[in-house]
């Protein structure tokens, strides 16, 4: 039963992406949103915890805070809200991790 | 009657993901307009309030970053910066917009308002202050 998990706070300001990393199995996803989205700025120290997971980014909330998308580490996928939409059906829950 | 006081503005927060960062920029404007010898310190999250190239059409919300250009009118100069909260964060002063103001005593030259500063450096800055107001 694969989860997609969403997480909208910045990893400087809460652990809660370190607690999702903590439950993250093959086949699930994580999509960064809103704050969630500085995690996978490359150089940053969250950033090395994402390596080789299935991550996703959301495009809009990443252009609003004017990180462009060569400052992300390799690998992580930017998606628009229909991508967030197609995730969201691909998997077969979602977790919030608020 | 007129005692100036020196107020330093605490940024801790990201952009847009909660108001703290508008209303703090709200918060420095109108003390700046009471002519306090007002300072600002970018912390943790806060330093990607100063983030150039935000773009905020896509998610319906106001992009206030513009605003901080204009601080150096308000006669807002010191815009401390932590240097340690930048690097966890993978950044450095080049992903920053770049803010000044105009030095009357030197004939109007253009002066940078940030001064990137260490975290010891942040704490010296906060310790001679008369008021903090963190956000």
């Amino acid at each position: 039963m694969s989860i997609l998990h969403l997480v909208n706070k910045s990893p400087y300001e809460r652990p809660s992406l370190e607690t999702c990393l903590a439950y993250y199995q093959a086949g699930d996803a994580i999509l960064l949103i809103e704050d969630g989205v500085y995690a996978a700025v490359n150089g940053g120290r969250a950033a090395s915890g994402l390596q080789g997971l299935d991550v996703a980014v959301l495009g809009p909330d990443l252009a609003a805070r004017g990180i462009r998308q060569e400052k992300l580490i390799d690998g992580v996928k930017v998606v628009d809200y229909g991508g967030f939409v197609d995730l969201a059906v691909a998997k077969d829950k979602i977790q919030s991790w608020l | 009657m007129s005692q100036t006081k020196k107020f330093l503005y605490v940024n801790r927060k990201a952009p847009y993901g909660t108001i703290y960062a508008w209303e703090s920029l709200e918060v420095v404007l109108i003390g700046a307009a009471f002519e306090q010898d007002v300072s600002l310190a970018f912390i943790d999250d806060g330093v990607y309030q100063l983030v150039k190239g935000q773009d905020t059409s896509g998610i319906g919300m106001k992009n206030f970053s513009p605003t901080y250009a204009a601080l150096g009118d308000y006669e807002v100069r010191k815009i401390y910066v932590e240097k340690e909260s930048l690097e966890a964060r993978g950044l450095s002063l080049d992903d920053l917009q770049h803010l000044v103001y105009e030095d009357e005593e030197e004939d109007w030259a253009e002066k940078d308002s940030i001064m990137l500063v260490s975290r010891a450096e942040m704490a010296e800055v906060m310790a001679e202050q008369d008021v903090l107001f963190n956000f």
